[in-house]
């Protein structure tokens, strides 16, 4: 019954950060609000945590760098997540709406 | 296939306690999956932050699989707490709950089948490239536990610690600022 042994394997934990990394792309690009987009790119990130910690556990000599640097990435992502919410924030102001059709004032 | 690296390799019955322990992993990636298929194609935005939270729910399972219950305790303080509340809250000062249904008939034709093909293509050939590669294992020095961490942090990663920190206070000072910019 290999199927119980998949959480044993490198392999799995590469397939699951994948699949993280493409549900990111594609919310990316088929998401229309500004929000979406960024629930999007926090799959981004948690795919690239997620290859750290599987290189982490099986690779690495040293198990205590992948885990410093996983921690590294929620922080920049707790960060990005403030400043763009405040953001998110401050164009609903000028623009009342966060759809991303709605924010083309630079268009030509 | 002979790429695949197993510590330990052989599998375990299914009326064991690792099989018990592989029916529940099985159970946290179809968790990662189920949320992570909810954020990206929910129509209302809330349900979308809901499966945020159920993925990194799931994310934290697959962290403690992966040997840390430490960051598997970070990802639910961190992420299911605070980014996916922060999220929620964007959410109810920034959307008038009328407007997201309403021009939701004019979707691309072309931004569906086109975003799913290219995350079809990007995950086939991450896919492929993790399992097709020779990885190569190195003898272990250091080991898991979360002295380990800590130690580190305070010495060796100290210059990133402190980096991370001041980052940390700008985006405070940062998000302050521009959500209180034209406000009356």
């Amino acid at each position: 019954m290999q199927l119980l042994n998949l959480y044993n394997c490198l392999s799995t934990y590469l397939v699951i950060g994948a699949l993280l990394f493409a549900f990111g792309v594609y919310g990316m690009v088929a998401r229309r609000t500004v929000i979406g987009m960024l629930i999007s790119s926090e799959f981004i990130l948690a795919a690239a945590s997620t290859n750290f910690m599987a290189f982490n556990r099986f690779l690495a000599p040293d198990p205590a760098i992948g885990q410093i640097f996983t921690l590294f990435i929620m922080a920049i992502a707790a960060a990005e997540a403030a400043i763009a919410i405040s953001i998110m924030i401050a164009v609903y102001r000028n623009y009342k709406s966060i759809e991303t059709d709605d924010l083309v004032d630079l268009q030509g | 296939m002979q790429a695949l690296v197993c510590q330990p390799a052989d599998a375990p019955a299914l009326f064991s306690a690792e099989g018990m322990v592989g029916i529940v992993f099985l159970l946290t990636v179809a968790l990662v999956v189920a949320g992570a298929a909810i954020a990206v194609s929910a129509r209302r935005l809330v349900r979308a932050v809901s499966g945020l939270a159920i993925c990194f729910t799931g994310l934290a399972g697959v962290y403690y699989f992966l040997l840390s219950p430490f960051l598997a305790m970070m990802q639910m303080l961190i992420y299911v707490g605070a980014v996916s509340i922060l999220i929620a809250f964007g959410i109810m000062m920034a959307t008038p709950e009328e407007q997201q249904t309403a021009d939701r008939k004019q979707r691309g034709l072309l931004a569906g089948p086109l975003a799913f093909s290219v995350a079809a293509l990007i995950f086939a050939a991450l896919t492929v490239l993790g399992l097709k590669t020779e990885w190569q294992v190195f003898p272990r020095q250091g080991s898991f536990d979360i002295k380990a961490v800590g130690l580190s942090l305070l010495t060796s990663h100290g210059f990133v610690f402190e980096l991370i920190s001041i980052v940390l206070l700008l985006a405070i000072i940062g998000a302050l600022v521009l959500a209180q910019r034209g406000r009356n």
